[in-house]
């Protein structure tokens, strides 16, 4: 049901609690001194005009926290790919402009920022390297930057291209680019010294992960490490990783003996919080003489930037198993060659791996159904796996997971989005406009996602004696409306009205496991397991109530927050009664454990894999290249849709930014890796006026088989696929001709392309 | 007089804000002291007088917006002004900062060129005025001296019956336009007359295209008429070329941008 | 209230007056996130310095309540789901009321072209526009 959120009123109100709103007594700030240049060897930092400031406390550089390692990978130690990690302040190199050289820290803000600007730096330039694709070249000692090639595959994809009936081969590139929240990151280090406890406030989408690298890191026990998170305003992937900055304001808090605040401005989290999404593919398909997919050969070129973060090589070993889509790809194999280059370090951002690989994809198909003559719909339809098969297994790894399509019904779905946009009609009405001499074109992607990362998440619930009921969760908000899903499920399950029901989240100290908000897993993961619990309470409520309504537990229901026969006859008692009758203290608690509470854990043995349909009508102006979206359909299965209106509220932000990414966002580099797009002025996010209407078929037709309530997440099911979309209707504006490779698409290809053509 | 004191120390005028205080946010403009004119009463006025639009240092973007000033160059100034960024931005910005400011893609400093505005400067020496022309030399700079403040900016009112037409193109709306093209024309028997004609955005600063305005003059508005100056004026510029946009597509952008202002002129 | 000349109003705002519900997403003026109300109209606030604002009349997100009632344009985001994260949505309120307040009549087109002005990250500006046509309505028929 879109019940209204429980999120909203403090942020309407203006009450909402964001890093920034957050401040501690006498705390000091921290302002951060980056690299000015993209690759040198730092040999000298001046401090000591910085440190003669009024109001500075310290400033500090490698040296100054040399005790500290680098930060290590989410999933734990990686020999091979260890050296590559980022130190939290540099040290003998730097290797991105924006890169931690030293830290300063002081009693107010601006001072701060005036201290840092008299930090000097001397550094000596070194050769810059901006393109992946060049060959890897030193990165230090006799290790090149190339860490590792990522490679999954199965088959035999030499035979299989022998065999072909046709072969196609496609040069693509996706532009680099990120989540870019309208909140830039923040940290508040804060050392309670009479607990003996390390507090991280303003953490993000997995403290309890977090929590452990950190006391990893620090060399403390996670007991005596505490993370909270305020208001989050937005994630996307990038918020909430371990970035230098929060090692930086968390050591600096003890050895200071003060709270350290540090608030990044907009031209620093451009450069230096995670960039995403540029990879370049050179792939080949071989196909039979019906357009059957036999083999797809994918080599390609990941920008990892500088260093090799938390994710490690995460994007691109994803890119690698969720490459085929849902279509039946007997041989397979790809080679993602893991390159560093001296950019913003990348990791994940929204749909990683998927979105880049559904645009190389699915401009594959469209190039099958070029070279055979086949309409794209109907290459798309011969290849869709069928759900008789499935439970589908692919020998295949994405996000640590092997890949096991577990329900959808693909076709059935592409003939549902075929008949809502009614394609016949508009592929009528666009070969009409064409011969008028309109630019126009129709845009065609397909695509499975992935949610629920497992294996297992627990919640504990707890009904007070006012018959309030709270969800302690291990989970985080991001802004999707985690507060509110988690409520209706448990207020479903316990008969109470969901306002009822308050959701704790984020916060570390009050829970010992969480799995956080990403990889579009809480609404899988937290939902099912509250419903655990949720069953747990409701079984101890029945039980206590039966026995002071001297009824059978059977004939009883809970209904508006209390126990009543389920004929609506007779006594009843309130949740809050029984809650009463649970204390330690009551009589008629008898050998029951107190409290009217109990614990709930779910696990998956898979993720589950949601699917879509994306169908585009772009228009192109031919006198400037501008490119206009004059329709648009995502029909995507999400399994079961707890509350629809929050589910299509993440499909159209997602869409926005795929927007982004296919038409306007780009992280530009020049050739001595100077970042160009630092400010909201360069780097383009679509406005209003830029995100057209969206049209969601949402389909619950095939809900997961992984979980007892069948979702199967909706995060990340609009961004996925709109590069793949919108390339494929400019595309076919342009003649269908496979003209586009690269996206972001901007006005000037396009008006080079049509007056080439013309000329 | 403070700015006669300051002016030559770093000083610099803080009027609407909207582009001075980002720079000063960056640390890229580091004036030792703002001179803050808001608050000045004669610097607000925006008057007509006979077929002069006088407007005055702090009138705002959004003063065009309504029907302040009459006839065809209210409606112009009405057109253009839509472009102008966004409506927040409006309400602060100042005309006469933006011509001060000389953004290549100031639409202000295209108006200006088209009309061949004049500026008036002031300081304690004096008050002089000097035509857009010679007052918007390269991007960003002008002819302002370090004393001087502008005051004013004078547009003609153009004759009833002109004409007048305005495109301009960017990424998104409300963007710093890649191009812009300004036209203004009458009709005497059919034919063209005074014909003016300013690209922006696309050289270092926004000016008339004489050889292009020569091939409209005399002519019968027609489709091959207006597609002749259009390509004249592509060929015509001089385009910047930046990491986004390369000389050749600015040119063709001008053209397409012309040929519709032509097109819609009204 | 005595602040440094080069202070900007929104970090008095927050810092000095305590009122967070203000936000900045990037201090240079596009993203609209600090919009507030400067004697009625909508401005970005990280451009202008606190001290311009002196005798002027301002108005920000935590003053749209009126005691337990909600301002027509808080409900309405709320009933439309027009918002997420949260960030941007009082840049949005401010902007919104403050336009129709002086324009109670604004056409679809000119509404959306003014709500262009600010960036949201999360929505997609679909339930934004909703929400703020729902209340431009209720505001007329509460005037």
């Amino acid at each position: 049901m879109s019940v209204e959120r429980l999120e909203d009123l403090p942020l309407v109100t203006g009450h909402g609690c964001f890093v920034g709103d957050v401040s501690f007594q006498h705390q000091l700030h921290m302002r951060i001194v980056r690299s000015p240049l993209a690759h040198g060897r730092l040999k000298t930092i001046e401090v000591a005009a910085a440190c003669a400031l009024p109001g500075v406390s310290a400033v500090w550089t490698a040296n100054d926290i040399a005790d500290l390692p680098p930060i290590d990978f989410r999933e734990g130690p990686n020999a091979k790919l260890a050296p590559f990690r980022q130190p939290v302040l540099a040290k003998d190199y730097v290797r991105y402009v924006g890169e931690p050289i030293a830290a300063v820290f002081a009693t107010d803000p601006y001072v701060a920022e005036d201290a840092s600007e008299l930090v000097s730096v001397d550094i000596d330039e070194l050769h810059v390297v901006v393109d992946a694709f060049a060959p890897p070249t030193q990165f230090v000692g006799a290790l090149m930057t190339e860490p590792t090639i990522c490679r999954q595959g199965y088959g035999n994809v030499t035979a299989a291209f022998k065999n072909a009936a046709a072969v196609v081969e496609l040069d693509l590139s996706i532009g680099r680019h990120s989540g870019v929240p309208l909140e830039t990151r923040g940290a508040i280090g804060r050392y309670d010294a009479a607990r003996d406890v390390l507090e991280l406030h303003g953490a993000a989408k997995v403290p309890h992960k977090n929590r452990e690298s950190l006391a990893r890191m620090l060399g403390r026990s996670t007991a005596g490490i505490h993370l909270y998170e305020s208001n989050v305003g937005g994630g996307f992937g990038v918020r909430g990783e371990i970035y230098p900055e929060d090692i930086l304001v968390l050591v600096a808090a003890i050895r200071l003996g003060r709270p350290v605040k540090w608030l990044e401005d907009r031209r620093e989290h451009m450069i230096a919080a995670n960039h995403s999404r540029q990879q370049r593919h050179r792939i080949r398909a071989a196909v039979d003489g019906q357009g059957h997919l036999l083999a797809i050969d994918d080599e390609f070129f990941h920008d990892q930037g500088a260093y090799i973060r938390t994710h490690g090589t995460r994007v691109a070993d994803t890119a690698c198993g969720i490459l085929p889509g849902p279509y039946r790809l007997p041989h397979f194999q790809a080679n993602g060659h893991f390159r560093l280059t001296n950019k913003t370090p990348a990791a994940t951002y929204r749909s990683p791996g998927r979105y880049e690989t559904n645009f190389v994809r699915e401009q594959v198909m469209d190039a099958i159904a070029r070279k055979l003559g086949l309409s794209r719909v109907e290459v798309r339809r011969r290849n869709l796996i069928s759900p008789e098969e499935m439970p589908y297994e692919r020998p295949l790894v994405a996000l640590g997971d092997e890949v096991v399509l577990d329900s959808g019904d693909y076709e059935g779905l592409l003939d549902k989005a075929l008949a809502r946009c009614d394609w016949a009609k508009l592929e009528a009405d666009v070969l009409r406009r064409r011969s008028a001499g309109e630019y126009v074109g129709l845009g065609l992607a397909m695509y499975v996602e992935k949610s629920g990362l497992g294996p297992t998440d627990g919640v504990r619930i707890n009904v007070d004696t006012d018959g309030v009921i709270e969800v302690i969760t291990g989970g985080a908000s991001v802004g999707q409306g985690f507060e509110t899903v988690i409520a209706q499920v448990c207020a479903e399950m316990l008969g109470v009205n969901y306002r009822k029901v308050r959701v704790v989240h984020g916060r570390t100290d009050r829970i010992e496991h969480g799995i956080g908000a990403h990889a579009t897993r809480a609404t899988v993961m937290t939902a099912n397991a509250t419903v655990v619990a949720a069953d747990k309470v409701r079984a101890k409520a029945l039980n206590v109530a039966a026995q002071l309504l001297q009824e059978d537990a059977s004939k009883l229901t809970i209904s508006n927050g209390k126990v009543v026969r389920a004929d609506g006859v007779g006594a009843y008692i309130s949740l809050g009664d029984i809650a009463h009758h649970l204390q330690p203290t009551s009589s008629t608690r008898g050998d029951r454990n107190p409290g009217l509470a109990a614990e709930g854990w779910f696990t998956t043995a898979h993720m589950t894999y949601p699917y879509g349909v994306q169908i585009a009508l772009v228009k192109i102006d031919p006198g400037t290249g501008a490119i206009h979206i004059e329709k648009m359909l995502i029909a995507f299965d999400v399994g079961r849709a707890i509350n629809p209106a929050l589910v299509r509220g993440q499909l159209v932000g997602g869409f926005a930014q795929g927007l982004g990414g296919a038409l306007f966002e780009e992280f530009q580099y020049d050739d001595r890796g100077q970042p160009l797009s630092v400010t909201l002025a360069d780097y383009l996010i679509p406005t209003a006026n830029e995100v057209p209407e969206v049209d969601i078929l949402l389909a619950e037709d095939a809900p997961s088989k992984c979980n007892p309530l069948g979702i199967k997440g909706a995060g990340e099911g609009g961004v996925a696929a709109v590069g793949a979309v919108i390339a494929s209707a400019v595309d076919d504006a342009l003649g269908g001709k496979g003209l586009i490779s690269r996206i972001p698409i901007t006005p000037q290809t396009i008006k080079a392309i049509i007056d080439n053509v013309e000329t | 007089m403070l700015l006669a004191e300051l002016g030559p120390q770093d000083g610099r005028i803080l009027a609407g804000g909207q582009s001075l205080v980002p720079t000063m946010a960056f640390r890229l403009a580091r004036p030792t002291h703002l001179i803050d004119i808001n608050g000045i009463a004669e610097l607000a006025a925006l008057t007509v007088t006979g077929d002069v639009v006088n407007i005055g240092a702090c009138v705002r973007h959004a003063a065009f917006d309504g029907d302040t000033v009459p006839g065809v160059t209210g409606a112009l100034l009405r057109k253009v002004v839509q472009n102008i960024a966004h409506y927040p931005i409006r309400t602060r910005g100042t005309f006469c900062g933006s011509v001060a400011n000389a953004d290549p893609a100031s639409e202000w400093c295209c108006v200006m060129a088209a009309l061949d505005g004049v500026v008036i400067l002031r300081s304690q020496r004096g008050t002089r005025r000097i035509s857009a022309a010679d007052f918007c030399q390269g991007v960003m700079t002008t002819a302002l001296a370090e004393d001087e403040l502008v005051v004013a900016a004078e547009l003609p009112m153009l004759p009833e019956g002109t004409l007048t037409g305005f495109k301009e193109f960017s990424r998104r709306k409300g963007d710093f336009a890649i191009a812009m093209a300004l036209v203004t024309h009458r009709l005497e028997s059919g034919a063209i007359v005074e014909p003016r004609v300013a690209i922006g955005g696309a050289e270092t600063h926004p000016r008339r295209l004489r050889e292009v305005e020569a091939v409209l003059s005399g002519e019968t508005p027609n489709e091959s008429v207006f597609s002749a100056a259009a390509e004249t004026a592509a060929l015509a510029i001089d385009p910047m070329e930046d990491v986004n946009s390369t000389a050749a597509y600015r040119r063709r952008l001008v053209q397409a941008l012309l040929q519709r202002a032509l097109d819609t002129a009204a | 209230m005595i602040v440094e000349p080069r202070r900007t109003l929104v970090d008095v705002i927050r810092d000095d007056c305590g009122l967070t519900g203000t936000h900045i997403g990037c201090e240079h003026g596009v993203c609209g996130a600090c919009t507030i109300l400067l004697d009625g109209e909508p401005m970005r606030s990280c451009l202008m310095f606190a001290v311009q604002a002196h005798g002027r009349s301002l108005r920000t997100v935590e003053g749209l309540q009126q005691g337990e009632r909600l301002h027509p344009m808080q409900e309405a985001f709320i009933r439309h789901h027009g918002l997420q994260c949260g960030f941007c949505t009082p840049g949005f309120l401010m902007l919104a009321v403050g336009v129709l307040e002086k324009r109670p009549d604004l056409s679809n087109e000119e509404l959306l072209d003014i709500l262009a002005s600010n960036l949201c990250r999360c929505t997609g500006y679909e339930n934004i526009i909703k929400a703020v046509r729902a209340a431009a309505a209720s505001m007329k028929a509460q005037a």
